[in-house]
């Protein structure tokens, strides 16, 4: 069957894959064909997407246990994950949404481990260490914040996010002399455990940021930013590198 | 936690109003200058100070400075 959007026979690392975004992408990657190699923390959630991933066509599933923040999860990573046709670099915290008088040392350290160092040194990691195919699609997930919009509170998380934006072209210049494509995907607000409400935004303000931020009248859910990760990963999307696609709604353009 | 040194926090979070509008029945939402910004900074200044985790609704549901003064007693 005609399908361009096929992962089959394809390897496919994503990493931050225990909840959200990450996780919705292992399972769509899975359906369509792709030998997933899923990677976090948590060995409980880790083992229940890995459960959840489509077998049907004979694919193989494993999961590495990694905390990518740190040299010696990278290192564990980089060393088991074998040779992988597509990276879904995906790990990312919410730091407090506290205004930049209120920044402190710990915070922004915590931001930069997680949401960069994390991102930064794996590509650095299987580059160097020659675990991507020739061919292979690189996707990072950034951010609409930082990237089109910025709201109050949130200079951490959005200059960690521009600065992903900002890597995935540098790294579709350095990965270009092997075709490999590196791409970055940029999600307004998507239903997942990390943008739960109860925090400093309850579910009457979410509402009203829909109202006045999202064309289209709702946040996202996971899968919507996972099918098009999929695309970016699938030969459907061969000639797009450097680039970053909003999956939004429509906020970008009200912002 | 003393009253008085809580007042003076959060009058601190305001650039324009003056710091005799500040006292324990001061209706700050109705405060010119009260916006989203300034609602994040007490949130921020109430952990700095007090190393104590406000949520927004906490702020919702005061009304004066003393009602929310004694929402972060009743957490510490």
């Amino acid at each position: 069957m005609y399908n361009p959007f096929s992962l089959k026979g394809k390897t496919v690392l994503v990493t931050g894959a225990s909840s959200g975004i990450g996780r919705a992408t292992a399972i769509e990657c899975a359906l369509l064909g792709a030998n997933v190699i899923i990677s976090a923390r948590n060995e409980i959630r880790l083992k229940d997407v890995l459960n959840s991933l489509d077998r049907s066509m004979d694919q193989t599933h494993k999961f590495i246990i990694a905390d990518l923040a740190t040299n010696d999860g990278i290192d564990a990573l980089v060393g088991q994950v074998g040779l992988v046709d597509g990276v879904v670099s995906n790990v990312g915290m919410l730091p407090k949404s506290y205004p930049i008088k209120f920044i402190t040392n710990a915070d922004m350290t915590q931001v930069i481990n997680v949401n960069l160092f994390s991102h930064v040194m794996l590509a650095k990691g299987l580059i160097k260490k020659k675990r991507l195919n020739k061919g292979a699609s690189y996707v990072f997930t950034s951010s609409v914040g930082g990237v089109t919009t910025y709201v109050v509170g949130s200079s951490l998380y959005d200059m960690s996010k521009a600065a992903i934006n900002s890597f995935a072209k540098s790294c579709a210049v350095d990965f270009s002399s092997r075709n490999i494509r590196c791409n970055a995907v940029c999600p307004g607000m998507i239903r997942t455990p990390m943008t739960q409400p109860g925090g400093v935004l309850n579910e009457v303000d979410y509402q009203k940021d829909i109202e006045e931020h999202y064309l289209l009248g709702r946040y996202g859910e996971p899968e919507e930013v996972a099918r098009t990760i999929v695309f970016l990963l699938s030969d459907a999307s061969s000639f797009i590198t450097g680039t970053s696609i909003m999956i939004d709604g429509g906020a970008s353009v009200i912002h | 936690m003393n009253l008085n040194n809580f007042i003076e926090n959060f009058a601190d979070q305001f650039e324009e109003t003056d710091a005799s509008a500040f006292t324990p029945d001061t209706k700050f939402k109705e405060l010119e200058e009260w916006s989203s910004l300034i609602a994040l900074s007490i949130i921020a200044m109430v952990d700095e100070e007090y190393d104590i985790t406000l949520k927004g609704d906490d702020i919702r549901n005061s009304a004066t400075i003393l009602d929310l003064f004694n929402i972060v007693k009743g957490k510490s």
